[in-house]
């Protein structure tokens, strides 16, 4: 497999073992406001957030709906620019990097689009690919073989001469993640990956990114609602409440009871879980109380 | 994944080259006059190698100065208006996207007609004043298709439909108004007609003209695949979105508008002829653009040949014949996709 090769060949020198990670996206006191009309008072604010993301981490950004989340990881992005603070990867600004050399960098796991012309899975896996070549240009086999290679990389080698729109959910996800890891980025940036899948497909996602990370030395930053995986899965939490970043931390620190029932307004219970990751129990009768407003 | 080459690009289009070569000798036989297939292979073959004073008179006129140009005009309108469709199609991302169904080659028509009242004697007026026109309403209709901020498929066909019907009520207007002699008729302007002979020199204008727009979208076309799978996606997918729908706006604007402006508002070429191109070469623009612009001549030269042979020596306006053939294939895409 040219999977050694084409990594460092795509990737700037990986750093040796005995170094600290390399420190790849640091927030620094970005902030934001959205105001749908030019001198109306914003509809939306993030307030200053500061945290930073080395290669292999895995980052959850947590919170309830309309809390900021999907914003803030637009900023780490770069589709929009921070209104006072900087948001960079590897000391570059993401917002003022070029359109293509940021997406050789950073690939974005968006909420489904609805497609419009039918597409197979394996064409769809090889637009990851479009950051890397020119405007009319033929795909190369080396394009060929890293969509190859994403496919095997989610397990969806199977799925790559059917119809995305005849796949389920699951399956597109997994694509579309292989789409992402087509970019050969360092950065992976997620925006609710799990929200319409089912539990075993969601714990499968999740693990695949946790292995992404550790073995290939991916930054994955997902956005996510699910304070019970990200306790799970993530290395550090972001935790935002109505556009304020009220704590940065490993699980374990950002797990507080009262802190947590303040911001997801709902009575829960912490419990010390293996691997000092901490377990959230959700108390009340209303089962719905994990998603508190949706 | 089938690779796409360039190979392959070029194969499909010698496919179709020699389909609408074939078509085109069927036109210029068929007429009041007819010629047989050697007497045609053998004026033509002096017509192209320059031995042009062998050529019969009866030859020269009815096929030199009428069929000939005719033809041509035909392959550059059809070629235009498809190409256009499938930009409009990739830029709205609406499958049923096409000049005439959304307004553009009315808008088109009624800024030739303005540009003709105006100013008769400025040749190259009509041209750049249906493009003006075919622009102001894709403009008009891309807002008026938004709602809250997105795109909807379903406002944004009728926008087009109310946008052509008014338009159309505008060139009646003017056209029973202001009867002038610079006017075609106004069957012209609302469903197309080819029977008009141009100049020349414009007919080279045009070919230039489609040229360099058709060109320039073809420049985007990988760009367009990425942007039809998700316009949020192809940001981070390295495609400089706003760059790429701004080729695609002012290139299809300027095919609308230079097909319209010599040929009238020629309606479902633009939708009819990339989807069948889809169907028989997938969807990737770096085939579909090519191929649709040859499918678009194939289309439009065989639509031509019928509207003036089928109930001779009376003629059908293009425009009829295409309708006849494209309205009950938008009804089945609409259908479809609704399902």
């Amino acid at each position: 497999m040219s999977e050694t090769t084409s990594l460092t060949e795509a990737r700037p020198a990986p750093s040796t073992q005995h170094h600290p990670p390399h420190l790849r996206i640091n927030v620094e006191q970005a902030s934001y406001a959205y105001s749908p009309r030019k001198k109306a008072a914003p509809l939306f604010t993030l307030e200053a957030t500061t945290f930073q993301a080395r290669e292999r981490e895995f980052v959850a950004i947590l919170g309830p709906n309309a809390s900021g989340k999907s914003t803030l990881l637009r900023l780490i992005a770069g589709a929009i620019a921070p209104l006072s603070g900087r948001v960079e990867l590897d000391g570059f600004e993401t917002c003022h990097l070029d359109v293509r050399t940021r997406a050789q960098r950073i690939a974005l796991v968006q909420q489904e689009s609805p497609l419009i012309f039918p597409i197979r899975a394996g064409d769809y896996v090889l637009q990851g690919r479009h950051p890397h070549g020119r405007s009319l240009w033929f795909e190369k086999d080396e394009d060929f073989a890293i969509a190859e290679n994403a496919l095997a990389q989610v397990g969806a080698e199977h799925l790559r001469d059917r119809w995305m729109h005849e796949i389920s959910g699951g399956e597109k996800q997994r694509v579309v993640l292989a789409r992402a890891l087509a970019q050969r980025p360092l950065v992976l940036l997620l925006d609710e990956p799990t929200l319409h899948l089912d539990i075993r497909a969601q714990i499968d996602l999740l693990c695949r990114l946790r292995r992404l990370a550790d073995e290939h030395r991916y930054t994955v930053i997902e956005v996510t609602h699910d304070l019970g995986l990200a306790a799970e899965f993530a290395d550090q939490v972001v935790l935002l409440h109505r556009g304020k970043c009220l704590r940065v931390g490993p699980p374990a620190a950002v797990y507080q009871r009262e802190l947590l029932e303040q911001v997801f307004e709902v009575p829960l219970e912490i419990e010390a879980g293996p691997a000092g990751r901490p377990r959230v129990i959700v108390q009340g009768r209303r089962q719905e109380t994990a998603h508190p407003q949706g | 994944m089938k690779p796409l080459t360039l190979r392959r690009v070029l194969w499909s289009c010698a496919l179709l080259a020699a389909v609408l070569l074939g078509i085109v000798l069927l036109a210029l036989r068929l007429g009041a006059v007819p010629f047989s297939f050697a007497d045609l292979g053998q004026n033509l073959w002096w017509l192209v190698s320059g031995h042009r004073e062998k050529i019969s008179t009866d030859f020269r006129l009815i096929m030199v100065d009428i069929r000939l140009p005719r033809i041509l005009l035909g392959i550059v309108v059809g070629a235009a208006l498809s190409v256009a469709g499938a930009g409009f199609q990739a830029l709205l991302r609406n499958p049923l996207a096409d000049p005439y169904v959304l307004g553009v080659s009315s808008g088109a028509a009624l800024g030739a007609i303005l540009a003709l009242l105006a100013a008769p004697a400025i040749p190259l007026m009509t041209p750049a004043a249906a493009f003006l026109g075919a622009a102001a309403t894709i403009a008009g209709v891309y807002f008026l298709g938004r709602r809250q901020g997105q795109l909807d498929s379903g406002t944004l066909l009728l926008a087009g439909i109310v946008m052509a019907s008014f338009l159309s009520a505008m060139i009646m207007f003017l056209m029973t108004t202001l009867a002038s002699r610079e006017l075609r008729g106004i069957s012209f302007w609302l469903m197309g007609d080819l029977s008009t002979s141009i100049p020349r020199g414009l007919l080279w204008i045009l070919v230039v003209g489609f040229l360099a727009a058709a060109g320039a979208i073809l420049t985007t076309a990988s760009d367009l695949n990425v942007l039809l799978a998700g316009e949020r996606e192809a940001l981070h997918l390295g495609v400089d979105v706003t760059r790429v729908k701004l080729v695609v706006y002012i290139s299809a604007s300027v095919l609308t508008g230079l097909a319209v402006s010599v040929s009238g508002a020629i309606g479902y070429v633009g939708l009819l002829v990339p989807h069948v191109m889809r169907m028989f070469f997938g969807s990737d623009y770096r085939l579909l653009i090519p191929t649709s612009a040859l499918g678009g001549a194939i289309a439009i030269v065989l639509a031509d040949t019928l509207a003036r042979t089928l109930i001779a020596p009376t003629e059908l306006p293009v425009g009829a014949m295409t309708a006849m053939a494209g309205a009950p294939v938008f009804i089945y895409l609409l259908r479809r996709r609704l399902a």
